[in-house]
């Protein structure tokens, strides 16, 4: 199943992208999975998300947890905490 | 009720008045937030940011009468002094329009996906977040 994911701030700046289309591959079901996945990517992936680090996520620009489930066509988004108002 | 994520300054004074229009109200509660003595840009999360701002302004309205409130918040390049965010709560009483105004603002330092980027003397570094917000949104529970 295809998803997008989006990533911001340092993130963003530190992955040296913004967004990207991916298919994903069978048995990452969660954000918390796709997370893992990302970080197999190793260098720089593995640095940016590792789990030693502060990395908040979205699931259709709603709050979720590791434990949250994703579906084909979801807008996925990683992100430090928030520090606006 | 009124949600704005935008570049432009915001006049205080005129929002307060356009909140203060009905005979039921009885007070106005208003907190605006400012850069400090630094340069900063704010990115944001479009689209996400308006809605997670609207969903902090319908919890306020579940724990407290709110009978208008306005909510905005700046992004991009601000300079020290500059204004970054405003929350003005119209209600029957004082009570009820500094709580919810004390309560969006609380839950939007911790809820609402904007990010600080600060220019330091030793260059642009993003703003770590604070226990003391989480904390601080934490006591409404």
């Amino acid at each position: 199943m295809k998803i997008k994911i989006l990533f911001f701030a340092s993130l963003r700046e530190q992955l040296g992208t913004a967004a990207e289309e991916l298919e994903l591959p069978g048995g990452v079901a969660t954000v918390g999975a796709l997370r893992e996945h990302l970080i197999a990517r190793g260098g720089t992936w593995a640095n940016a998300m590792a789990k030693n680090r502060a990395v908040r996520a979205a699931v259709n620009q709603d709050m979720a947890q590791p434990a949250a489930a994703i579906k084909a066509g979801d807008e996925i988004a990683f992100f430090p905490p928030v520090t606006g108002g | 009720m009124k949600v704005s994520v935008q570049r432009e300054d915001f006049d205080l004074g005129a929002e307060v008045a356009a909140i203060s229009g009905k005979s039921t109200i009885g007070a106005v509660a208003s907190f605006v937030g400012l850069v400090r003595d630094v340069r900063m840009t704010l990115e944001h999360y479009p689209g996400m940011t308006e809605s997670a701002i609207a969903k902090i302004v319908e919890e306020a309205r579940g724990r407290w009468q709110v009978m208008d409130c306005t909510v905005i918040h700046r992004h991009g390049a601000l300079e020290p002094n500059e204004q970054i965010v405003m929350v003005a709560v119209a209600s029957a009483h004082r009570g009820d329009a500094f709580a919810a105004c004390e309560f969006i603002m609380d839950y939007l330092k911790t809820r609402a996906p904007f990010w600080k980027k600060e220019e330091r003397a030793g260059g642009a570094a993003w703003v770590e977040a604070r226990a003391a917000d989480d904390e601080a949104a934490e006591r409404w529970k």
